[in-house]
């Protein structure tokens, strides 16, 4: 039945004055993180958004999960909602259970587990993991909306990962240029890059804007940072 | 008691030779420990007093409460074993609620105490289970006016001008009858039920004791809730000077 | 062929946008009273805005079986709440977070209730104004608005905002007053008579029966030509 009503096309397509009930949005949102040696940082617009609908212009999308992890979630915001909320009942769980936090590499892979578990009714979300791991690195790790999961330094996702990715790619990456050595990521050279990213991404698509919030996670804790955005 | 080594006493499901239940007779003995309640109804609500014993001196202020609000428009007031009293409570209150859902309106105050008393007469048919050890008195403002029944633990329900129930029931039953109630309102009648309650108290039994008032009547706006402050200072007051105008009254007779 | 049981796909009676802001000192909350049948305008005095106690009022868009059904559930919780005596007054954060599950649960068993709620009042001593719609989505703003609101209104007070970031209860007034009349003259599901409800620290205020009437004026449908 899900099936039947997400292949209804475009809502253009119908009768306009018949509704049909969809049991998804998508409203926007574009993340990025970035791993350094001791550090990472996690970035999200600001933006929540609905067609051409501007829902809010101040929603943070990372969520703090543990002192030393953090989430960044974007596309249908009702998932992302339920999907933090039952990801910290989870980790709450486990935390009076074992008197201690969780790592960041179990949450990686309960994240994983539990998107799997509504393989064949998805949360309709792309989600980004960063933390910094048992050995005091930073680690990002990439979702699909099923539980695929994917462990790397540097990741874009939500609605103009197609802008960032190969950007981040190219700068982070060294990808596509011959003879370049890839540089040692630096928190200055991360937090350029994030904000050049969404620059770019703001002036190209309609659902990612407003303002950054950037997270930089440490082993001396957490620091944020607010990004002004074009508002149009 | 003749019922004990009968064995005709061990169910509520069985008969003594003589008709009785004495299952039930126990249940209703449970009530007559408690410490006193009384219900009365004048032309404009009901009110509600209760004379709640405390046990320890370590217990908060206000605590195990024997006045409940069963719906916006009705409360119960309980004597005897407050936990199976509790029990009573959330059955009322799904029953009001029950209705409110089905016809959009609060439960009448006779069809509410008619459930309940259905309710506890069931507990009173089988071996499996015990009767409740508890009477309750409903009273609500409806559509037609001020209402006050009472249900003792057999099941048996009966509307009231003034009940009660405990320790000093025939007393405080005495005292109510000296009342004109249909010619009292809530306001009055809070410091005489307040002023009965100190007054069939007994002092050299039960050392500590904290008084519950509440009403629904007019000023109260249709709703059934524990009096305001001042009124209850007020009717204390009262209680406790009528009660020291009495003892010098016999001071004076010796 | 679909064999399984069937739910609600479509609204039935329906109520358009409700629009909500926030001002110096409260929240403002307003909706108007058509329930319409596809586009008979059927039933012209729909009450869809309650209060739902002294720290939150509901409006709700969309199918109105649903909303007086919500409505129900949601008042017995509050007298539960009061007979019970224990539990703190159900105030506009707790209500949007539990109607955020209720509404995403329901959707998830695709028999959702077809609404979409704003809820206005007061979460601790922050003044709130939060949205939820039937699959669950939800956010808090400072100005939110339902169906036709979200093109209409939403923007109009966002400009207000950017000349005067904080608005007098007069002027929010005035301000929501206005956002009403655009609807009015431009949705064709909207109507004149219309609810406002006014929280401050003090309570709810529920205005019924108010009425657009006398303050829009169609002369101008005169200048509509080209279209005979």
């Amino acid at each position: 039945m899900a099936l039947e009503m997400m292949m209804s096309g475009p809502d253009y397509m119908r009768d306009p004055r018949k509704h049909q009930f969809s049991p998804y949005a998508n409203n926007g949102g574009t993340s990025v993180a970035i791993a350094g040696d001791d550090f990472v940082m996690i970035a999200s617009d600001t933006r929540l958004s609905r067609g051409f609908n501007i829902f809010s212009r101040e929603q943070d999308k990372v969520f703090p999960l543990t002192p030393k992890t953090m989430m960044a979630s974007s596309g249908c915001w009702a998932d992302v909602l339920t999907l933090n909320k039952v990801l910290q009942a989870r980790l709450t769980m486990y935390s009076h259970e074992h008197h201690d936090m969780m790592s960041t590499t179990a949450v990686a892979q309960l994240l994983s587990t539990m998107l799997y578990w509504r393989r064949f009714f998805p949360y309709y979300v792309s989600n980004i993991l960063a933390g910094i791991d048992e050995e005091g690195k930073g680690v990002v790790y990439h979702y699909d909306p099923v539980g695929h999961m994917e462990k790397l330094t540097f990741s874009a996702t939500g609605e103009s990962v197609s802008q960032i990715q190969p950007l981040l790619d190219n700068q982070i990456g060294g990808l596509n240029m011959l003879g370049v050595k890839p540089p040692t990521m630096t928190k200055d050279l991360a937090r350029q890059l994030i904000h050049d990213a969404f620059v770019s991404a703001a002036e190209r698509d309609i659902n990612t804007g407003d303002g950054i919030i950037i997270h930089t996670i440490t082993k001396d804790g957490k620091t944020e940072e607010t990004v002004k955005l074009r508002r149009d | 008691m003749s019922s004990i080594g009968t064995g005709y006493d061990l169910s509520a499901s069985q008969f003594s030779p003589d008709g009785r239940v004495f299952q039930v007779e126990y249940a209703q003995k449970a009530v007559e420990n408690s410490g006193t309640a009384i219900g009365l109804r004048c032309k404009d609500g009901v009110v509600f007093a209760v004379e709640k014993i405390i046990s320890s001196k370590l217990y908060e202020h206000g605590a195990n409460k024997r006045i409940f609000t069963v719906d916006t428009h009705a409360g119960m007031a309980c004597a005897g074993l407050l936990a199976d009293a509790r029990a009573i409570v959330d059955v009322a209150r799904i029953e009001a609620s029950n209705y409110r859902a089905e016809y959009g309106m609060p439960i009448p105050c006779k069809l509410l105490a008619e459930r309940v008393s259905t309710y506890l007469h069931a507990y009173t048919l089988y071996s499996a289970v015990r009767p409740y050890g508890c009477s309750v008195m409903i009273g609500a403002f409806d559509h037609d006016g001020p209402q006050l029944y009472l249900i003792d633990p057999s099941g048996m329900c009966n509307g009231y001008f003034g009940c009660a129930v405990g320790k000093a029931k025939q007393n405080a039953k005495t005292e109510i009858e000296k009342l004109k109630l249909k010619d009292l309102t809530c306001r009055e009648l809070v410091k005489e039920a307040a002023k009965i309650i100190y007054l069939v108290h007994d002092e050299v039994k039960d050392r500590h004791f904290e008084m519950e008032l509440s009403w629904v009547c007019e000023e109260s706006g249709g709703l059934h809730q524990l009096v305001p402050e001042t009124v209850y200072k007020e009717a204390e007051r009262y209680a406790k000077a009528a009660l020291e105008e009495d003892s010098s009254d016999e001071d004076e007779e010796m | 062929m679909n064999t399984g049981k069937s739910h609600t796909m479509y609204p039935s009676t329906s109520g358009t946008s409700v629009v909500g802001l926030v001002y110096d000192g409260g929240v403002m909350l307003a909706a108007d009273s058509l329930g319409s049948y596809g586009s008979l305008a059927r039933f012209r005095d729909v009450k869809r805005l309650f209060k739902v106690t002294d720290k939150a009022a509901l409006a709700c868009s969309g199918d109105i079986a649903d909303y007086q059904f919500i409505r129900e559930v949601i008042e017995q919780k509050v007298r539960d709440d009061v007979c019970g005596g224990y539990t703190r007054e159900l105030n506009a954060g707790a209500l949007h977070c539990w109607l955020t599950r209720v509404l995403y649960n329901r959707r998830s068993r695709f028999d959702p209730l077809w609404l979409e709620c704003v809820v206005a009042g007061y979460k601790d001593d922050e003044p709130f104004l939060g949205y939820v719609d039937k699959i669950g989505t939800a956010f808090e703003a400072k100005e939110v608005a339902t169906g036709f609101g979200l093109h209409f209104a939403v923007p109009m007070i966002r400009e207000a905002r950017e000349k005067k970031q904080n608005l007098s209860c007069d002027e929010a007034r005035k301000l929501l007053t206005e956002c009403l009349k655009v609807l009015y003259y431009r949705d064709c599901r909207a109507h004149f008579k219309y609810q406002l409800a006014d929280i401050t620290p003090e309570g709810v205020t529920i205005h019924d029966d108010l009425n657009l009437k006398k303050e829009t004026n169609w002369e101008v449908a005169n200048y509509i030509s080209g279209y005979e």
